[in-house]
């Protein structure tokens, strides 16, 4: 095993002594132990970054399945190295901030830990694996781990409830995944990603090709939390904040879009993937900041901030696969500038998002509500906090000097781009892209002003809050200054990251743009001149300025919004309704009553096998041999037809019993007539013992009375009947003329003398060529004989029992 | 001669099903009896029912019957009659249990 394969493995290996460290290492804070293994690991991942930028790749594989194309291999390129740096270095912020979040006495912090680590370690898989079915079992894994931690205070109702709803969502994605990397597999004979993206000119014209890529986009998409899958992620903010931050913001909910990245290569150039991608996405983003505005609680606005800006990233994403179309050269760089902006920006928003959810939790903690009507004046009691604050908020509203605006700058260029793209029918519906990216930071303006200055400034109100507010330690400081100084360092100097991490993330998904030894020009710069992006960067401002402070005045538009058409309605609804159909739909057949089941069966009976003779042609008639009927047969066959069709007509058990008596003495003489001697021995005397065992048993029933029913029951019943007979008659009819094959019978007449030394065939049979059957019939006897013993003893048994109580 | 039994059988398994389907826990446990006898005579019948002497080696026939169906029904019948045993004891207790032989009041799902 190489130590890439350590690396994801790691984690899960560390869980599992998490629990010993909790109950023998009292004293000390769980989590210390924890936050060694992210930052080694994080220091092992950073020795990759000069391979990477060089263009190459490390690969290992360790052999799982090889039967069936399984293998764990482990793949790093710039992509996966990416997110595998956002993971380890936010986990290592993020257990740091937990130590101090979530106390030593009150909480059960084994299990927090176990499920922090088996998140990451899956979440190290998914982004590490070059196998798709290792991939889908990790995507598995993080969905498990997700549902685990948000229902990590399982007491509280509404815990339990986003847990299921976000289990419940990203499980049916993760399976319509599931299902589309069977497809490929199918296509291309492999489960390899790099062999795959290899057979990309001979399978897009394939056609499972659109079906898998509508599946995979559906895992990703609920993932991602895209709409209209994004209503799980405001939910799953009843998880501890550590969580949010790691999970819900930074790493998590990006799977999906790695998960579009890293198949790019594959599906990157189709008109299907661009509209579906970049649609969705830009839908997403406009949804999501402008529900977020209207949030009064600080985890739902940057839940919905997430979901927007996740929108953000999975648009430029779409927009990005257009450059497959023109090809690449230093010149035309224009059309790679959307994927260019989608990797800067998902760098920039997992590190202001991680360090406001630092600072919500902080607020949180420090005074006991995250309600922003409750919360304000904060300023000057937490004045870390509030810087910290301003310069996460700033950067999501993309404002200078900070990381966000030079990345919305960057989606603004890429809007503008497509907009003017002549392919896919851009022509006619391009110009939605800027306009809608316009409106929607218009509103992310708006709803990162309310986060920070609705809880720092204004008036203090201490009669509302549950403590007494104050700066907070210093441990639970430093995971959000490091975050917040990545902001402002990425912001003055973002070319730090251009060619260690963005260029070689560009080059993983756009692959086949470049010749060897090519490179994707990168240059990230502030100042670019009197752009169109400037100006719209302006007007955000200004609107948004305005529209901050008469918030009052039209936020009742919100209230317009009909309560029926919610998202969320739908779902609550559509789980009850689907309860109670499937209810009603078992409540309709399965009655409880024995008579309508055997209805079912005998139904099903007529219709197969009647239905089997009829459409296979099976049925023939009076074809075969038949033998020549005598007087005796006929009388008998009368008296017992009479005998029986009189049974249900009998008023009194005794009739009964006697003609079912009659029915078997004349099966009897049919044995007779028929020669076979001991059957019409065996039959006689078990017809004698069963009349009599009828009447000692029915003497203590109780009167045999009319059927009383209605008469269409009654002729329901006829009906099958007489189906269930006709069909029994006509199978016997076809066995008379379809004889295959000689019967063996005539070695059983040789043999029986020479080998068995009997002359009575039917016995020797019995006891010697089939003495098995036998044996197994006298246990049957056996077993009989002690269930009607054990029931008649048993039934005083229990009345002892119970006079006894 | 087949034909006839056919349609024989063809009846005795109508009757059985009829009765199988009523309400009284007494005509099924009857109805049971009669479908046990149908499925003998189709075994016997579907085998052929030419004639010939009974398959016992003393009798030195030119022709004998099939002896294997017979072997077959033999064990059939007694296993028939050990459940047919088993169920008039069991309708006796659920009788003197509950009280009632009417399958429509012998629903299990009262207290669900």
């Amino acid at each position: 095993m190489a130590w890439l394969q350590l690396v994801i493995l790691s984690p899960f290996i560390l869980a599992i002594f998490i629990p010993f460290l909790y109950k023998y290492v009292r004293q000390i804070h769980t989590g210390w132990f924890v936050l060694i293994l992210p930052v080694l690991l994080f220091s092992y991942l950073i020795q990759f970054l000069p391979v990477v930028s060089n263009g190459e790749t490390v690969q290992h594989t360790v052999e799982w399945i090889p039967s069936l194309n399984i293998n764990f291999t482990a793949y790093v390129d710039g992509l996966g190295l990416l997110f595998a740096l956002l993971i380890t270095g936010i986990g290592s912020l993020v257990v740091l901030y937990s130590i101090y979040y979530l106390s030593k006495e009150k909480e059960a912090l084994n299990s927090f830990y176990v499920y922090l680590l088996m998140f990451m370690g899956a979440m190290l898989g998914v982004v590490l694996s070059d196998n798709l079915i290792v991939l889908y079992v990790f995507w598995e894994l993080t969905s498990l781990a997700s549902f685990l931690l948000i229902a990590y205070w399982y007491q509280r109702e509404k815990s339990r409830y986003g847990a299921q709803k976000s289990m419940l969502i990203t499980v049916f994605g993760g399976f319509a995944m599931f299902a589309g990397i069977i497809l490929l597999y199918l296509m291309t004979g492999t489960y390899s990603i790099r062999e795959i993206i290899a057979q990309v000119g001979t399978i897009s014209t394939h056609e499972l090709f659109l079906p898998a890529m509508l599946l995979i986009l559906l895992g990703a998409f609920t993932k991602s939390a895209q709409f209209p899958f994004h209503i799980w992620l405001p939910d799953a903010m009843e998880a501890p904040t550590p969580v949010s931050a790691y999970l819900h913001s930074a790493t998590m909910v990006k799977a999906g879009i790695y998960l579009v990245a890293r198949l790019s290569p594959i599906f990157a150039g189709q008109a299907e993937w661009f509209w579906l991608v970049a649609g969705f996405g830009i839908v997403t983003l406009f949804w999501g900041s402008f529900s977020a505005v209207k949030q009064t609680d600080l985890k739902s606005i940057l839940a919905f901030s997430t979901v927007s800006q996740l929108g953000l990233i999975m648009c430029l994403l779409g927009l990005g696969s257009a450059a497959v179309h023109f090809g690449y050269s230093k010149e035309n760089a224009i059309y790679t500038t959307a994927t260019l902006a989608a990797i800067f920006h998902l760098i920039n928003h997992a590190t202001f998002k991680g360090a406001l959810f630092m600072v919500v939790g902080i607020v949180d903690h420090e005074t006991g509500t995250r309600d922003i009507r409750k919360l304000g004046g904060l300023m000057s009691l937490m004045p870390i906090t509030f810087t910290l604050a301003i310069i996460g908020t700033f950067s999501m509203a993309g404002l200078p000097p900070f990381n966000g605006f030079l990345s919305k700058e960057l989606f603004f260029t890429g809007v503008l781009n497509a907009s003017q793209l002549d392919i896919f029918n851009m022509q006619t519906w391009g110009m939605i892209f800027p306009v809608l990216a316009w409106a929607a930071s218009v509103f992310t303006f708006i709803y990162s002003m309310v986060l920070v200055f609705k809880t720092f400034t204004g008036k203090y109100q201490p009669e509302k809050l549950d403590k007494k507010p104050h700066e907070a330690p210093i441990g639970m400081l430093i995971p959000p200054i490091i975050l917040a100084s990545l902001v402002v360092i990425f912001g003055i100097f973002p070319n730090l990251l251009s060619y260690t991490l963005i260029e070689p993330a560009m080059a993983s998904i756009l692959p086949s743009l470049l010749a060897p030894e090519q490179q994707f020009y990168v240059n990230i710069y502030h100042w670019h001149g009197w752009t169109t992006e400037l100006f719209m960067t302006m007007g955000v401002i200004a609107v948004g300025t305005i529209l901050y402070f008469t918030l009052t005045r039209w936020s009742g538009i919100y209230n317009k919004f009909p309560k029926r058409l919610a998202l969320n309605h739908f779902y609550d609804h559509g789980l009850i309704s689907m309860e109670r159909v499937a209810n009603k739909i078992t409540r309709f057949h399965m009655t409880g009553f024995m008579r309508d089941y055997l209805v079912y069966i005998f139904a099903f009976l007529i219709v197969l096998l009647g239905g089997g003779l009829f459409t296979l042609n099976a049925f023939s008639f009076g074809q075969g041999q038949v033998a020549p009927i005598g007087v005796y047969e006929v009388i008998l066959a009368l008296v017992m037809v009479c005998a029986a069709v009189a049974v249900p007509f009998a008023e009194s058990r005794l009739t009964a019993i006697l003609l079912v008596g009659v029915v078997g003495f004349s099966v009897a003489l049919f044995f007779v007539i028929f020669r076979a001697p001991d059957l019409a021995l065996t039959q006689l005397i078990v017809e004698t013992v069963s009349t009599a065992l009828f009447l000692l048993c029915f003497y203590h029933l109780p009167k045999l009375r009319k059927e009383i029913s209605r008469v269409p029951f009654k002729a329901t019943n006829f009906l099958i009947s007489l189906g269930v007979g006709v069909v029994m008659m006509l199978i016997a009819f076809s066995a008379i003329d379809n004889r295959l094959f000689v019967p063996i019978s005539e070695y059983f007449l040789e043999a029986s003398y020479k080998e068995a030394g009997g002359r009575n065939v039917v016995n020797v049979i019995l006891v010697d060529f089939r003495g098995f059957d036998t044996m197994l019939e006298i246990l049957v006897l056996g077993i009989a004989a002690l269930a009607v013993f054990s029931m008649i003893k048993l039934r005083l048994a229990r009345r002892e029992d119970f006079e006894n109580q | 001669m087949e034909i006839l039994m056919s349609v024989v059988i063809g009846i005795l398994f109508m009757v059985a099903t009829y009765l199988i389907l009523t309400k009284s826990l007494l005509r099924i446990v009857i109805g049971t009896g009669i479908i046990s006898h149908a499925v003998h005579l189709l075994i016997l019948t579907m085998a052929g029912v030419k004639t010939g002497s009974p398959p016992l080696l003393g009798e030195e026939a030119a022709l004998y019957t099939d002896p294997l169906p017979q072997a077959l029904i033999l064990t059939a019948i007694v296993i028939s009659f050990g459940v047919t045993g088993f169920f008039c004891v069991l309708a006796y207790r659920a009788y003197k249990e509950l009280g009632t032989d009417d399958m429509d009041q012998l629903r299990g799902n009262e207290h669900e």
